[in-house]
């Protein structure tokens, strides 16, 4: 980091950042014990490092781990900083970048997938047309009146924004999404 | 377990804390009682083995736990009750993360069946310590008590140390629970903290150091943290490699300050031939320090011809702030032992004229005399008041205290350290009113000691109500004032910063600092005489009690030379240059947005 380009002029050192910022997925195993995700929430505020997506839930009952998926994004000297940082809290137990890891085994992207739930008003003509849609998406009905139907949609995040934005014109009524769950391709665990 | 030996673990949890902190090897303990905390108060009072030191004001304790930590080497603990006993508590406990000091927090909580309704004097500790700890936790469940304890001192001094809270409802304090010893206490298996350093990485430094035609050895507060050993394999190392060496605030003393490698401090109030030679040199070994920004300056103008080194126990350390070629991540001490045996079995060692040049660089910037200042015969100069102190000290066991702002960047040029453990200062807080608390800390630790809190007029009122604690535990700390009227270094950045507009800086209403060490019932001194200084100063020593020394000195002195905001290394502002228009001009538009 010393060899940025331009002085700032000042002691506390604020770079101009040259370097790409990028958005990688990390997966953070931790133990299951009260306070520990607003440990690594609070690292990410407190330290100004973004959160694009954040997944928690227990993964192991038996040994009390919560498995933590974190969509991130910085250069990449801030993304190993990140991951320190992760390191240092004592109920972390490991973390690993999946993008990084993805890219070690020669693959572009560590498998992601969401889960969403959507709401659409759907009565009259629209009605066939959003089925249509849920259809063409693989959009799982999950509730339904006559006024409306709710779809379970699952898959990237990009398609499920692709969803929304196509059945938003046809009375879209509530969304909730779950954020990202990863991980890596090929026999290995985490 | 059978039933005999179940009934002699059975215990209240007050019972369990004491037994807990006895079997951690505790024998002192700083707090303050209150209502949260009163079960363990009383079983304090049934007991022997620990001694409890009670001072004015939670802040008190937390650097008072800070200096005893600091100058032994063992855990610091400190007691206090729920609400405010415990955000009092929150400024040590920030100053002990980043200065990485181990300290137990104990502190009280309202009942568990009351937490979250707003009761009386409760806080949410653990949300509010969270950032400012290593680790904390709150125990809802007597049976889990005593493995917490142990954990909490487990995590406090392994590892990079640092300060934890054990959060403690009171009426886990009263139900009866199971008392487990250390040995049979679950560690948790994520914290592993990784000691040996990587042999490989060792030797690639070992063999890097040697090919150095302009090495240096930058230091800090790593080498003391890791034992009086490190200490030693470090001056080994000095000795061996005959590299310069230098040191951060945090880490004067691992190398004494009369070797003849020896740099003086770094930094931004560092000395010329340091920050020359960490600019120029080729290879650069960093121990146990974290390129902070008081000690890089200018980021991208740092050191930029060198090969670096770094020691860290802490991998998040590593690459922060400056990029490094050779991480090693590992205790000090272990690494040092390494490298020193590596350094050995060198096939072939550097002769000694490849760095013949270097030395004759550092020998011209020593001759600049960046420490140099002009006394005068009316007025005592803050510089040559140390310098007396100094001198009159020697030959002692002496341990020395600063508060924050132009006396600890004084204390820490002139008073030349000749051992570790021996400067207890706060470096990465800046914390006004650390040292007369933390003097009490060391006295506790050392009873025999000479312990001198070196303050300014200012730092000094911020924790001032510790006079109180210095008479009842009859604990004799010698408080140095260096009065100037001002918050001088406050003074000093607004004559460099704002045009010398002295904003809020020059305090009007001084306390007569004589009377208020006899209102205390503490022995008051009085010098504004350079010719009076050495005798007077040999008689605050003499004395068998708490003294508050007045010593006034020049008003206006500025603490040079520096490194103004926005420069770097070989860019410093020296004694000699700093004319008031220089000063006036030495930050430039810039450098004036942020210290």
């Amino acid at each position: 980091m010393n060899a940025h380009q331009q002085p700032t002029g000042s002691a506390y050192f604020i770079s101009p950042e040259t370097a790409k910022v990028e958005s990688h997925t990390l997966s953070v195993l931790v133990t299951n014990e009260p306070g520990v995700l607003a440990r690594v929430i609070g690292l990410f505020s407190g330290r100004g490092y973004n959160i694009e997506s954040l997944t928690v839930s227990e993964t192991e009952h038996e040994s009390h781990l919560s498995r933590i998926t974190i969509v991130t994004n910085g250069t990449p000297t801030v993304l190993e900083q990140i991951k320190a940082q992760l390191e240092r809290i004592v109920p972390v137990h490991r973390v690993v970048d999946l993008t990084v890891r993805a890219g070690q085994l020669g693959q572009e992207r560590p498998i992601e997938r969401e889960v969403a739930l959507i709401k659409v008003a759907g009565t009259g003509e629209s009605r066939a047309e959003v089925l249509r849609l849920a259809d063409a998406f693989q959009a799982k009905v999950v509730d339904a009146t006559v006024g409306h139907f709710i779809f379970e949609i699952t898959g990237k995040s990009s398609k499920i924004d692709q969803f929304i934005g196509v059945v938003k014109p046809l009375g879209l009524i509530e969304v909730c999404r779950t954020g990202i769950a990863a991980m890596n391709r090929g026999p290995q665990g985490m | 377990m059978t039933d005999t030996a179940d009934n002699g673990n059975r215990m209240t949890g007050a019972e369990i804390v004491l037994r807990a902190l006895k079997e951690n090897g505790v024998e002192h303990l700083f707090g303050y009682p209150g209502g949260a905390v009163l079960p363990i108060y009383d079983e304090i009072f049934q007991q022997d083995d620990i001694q409890h030191i009670l001072v004015r004001h939670e802040q008190g304790a937390g650097h008072a736990a800070e200096g005893y930590a600091r100058s032994t080497g063992k855990v610091g603990v400190m007691l206090v009750t729920s609400g405010p006993g415990a955000t009092n508590a929150v400024t040590p406990l920030q100053d002990a993360l980043m200065d990485s000091i181990p300290l137990v927090c104990l502190t009280g909580q309202v009942p568990t069946t009351l937490i979250g309704s707003d009761a009386f004097q409760e806080a949410d500790t653990v949300g509010i310590t969270r950032p400012c700890t290593k680790h904390n936790w709150l125990v809802k469940d007597v049976n889990e008590l005593a493995g917490v304890i142990h954990e909490a001192f487990r995590i406090a001094q392994t590892g990079r140390p640092g300060p934890v809270v054990v959060d403690i409802p009171k009426d886990v304090q009263f139900a009866t629970g199971t008392y487990v010893p250390p040995s049979e206490a679950l560690a948790s298996k994520s914290y592993t903290p990784k000691v040996d350093g990587d042999l490989k990485a060792i030797q690639a430094a070992v063999e890097l150091m040697a090919t150095a035609r302009r090495p240096i050895l930058y230091t800090g507060g790593g080498v003391i943290n890791a034992g009086p050993e490190a200490s030693k394999l470090l001056r080994e190392l000095v000795e061996l490699t005959d590299f310069p060496i230098t040191s951060t605030l945090m880490g004067l003393g691992a190398y004494p300050a009369s070797g003849k490698n020896w740099l003086g401090m770094l930094g931004m109030h560092g000395s010329y031939e340091a920050n020359m030679a960490m600019h120029d040199c080729d290879v650069m070994v960093c121990i146990g320090a974290r390129f902070d920004d008081r000690i890089t300056g200018r980021l991208n103008a740092f050191s930029p011809n060198s090969r670096k080194v770094h020691i860290d126990i802490d991998p998040s350390s590593i690459n922060k702030n400056v990029r490094v070629d050779i991480p090693i991540i590992g205790d000090v001490g272990r690494v040092l032992e390494d490298m020193v045996r590596l350094w050995r079995a060198l096939p072939k060692k550097p002769e000694k004229a490849q760095a013949s040049e270097w030395h004759a660089s550092i020998e011209t910037w020593r001759a600049r005399k960046s420490f140099s200042y002009k006394n005068s015969n009316d007025v005592i100069m803050p510089q040559y008041a140390l310098e007396r102190l100094a001198e009159a000290t020697k030959g002692r066991d002496t341990y020395i205290t600063t508060e924050v702002g132009q006396h600890q960047m004084w204390a820490a040029q002139f008073f030349g350290f000749e051992e570790p453990n021996h400067w207890m200062t706060s470096g990465g807080l800046g914390t006004m009113g650390y040292g007369l608390p933390a003097a009490l800390g060391v006295q506790v630790a050392h009873p025999e000691a000479l312990v001198i809190d070196i303050a300014g007029d200012a730092s000094i009122q911020m924790c001032i109500q510790e006079m109180s604690c210095a008479i009842q535990h009859n604990l004799p700390v010698k408080i140095f004032i260096l009065n100037n009227q001002y918050m001088g270094m406050v003074r000093q950045w607004q004559q460099l910063l704002h045009g010398n507009r002295l904003s809020n800086s020059y305090t009007e209403a001084m306390p007569d600092f004589v009377k208020l060490a006899e209102a205390y019932g503490a022995v008051g001194m009085y010098c504004d005489d350079p010719k009076e200084l050495d005798e007077k100063i040999a008689e605050m020593i003499a004395v068998k009690a708490p003294v508050i020394f007045d010593c006034r000195v020049a008003n206006l002195a500025n603490c040079f030379p520096m490194i103004p905001s926005g420069k770097a290394h070989n860019e410093m502002l020296l004694p000699d240059e700093a004319s008031d228009e220089a000063v006036a001009t030495a930050i430039d538009a810039k450098g004036r947005q942020l210290v």
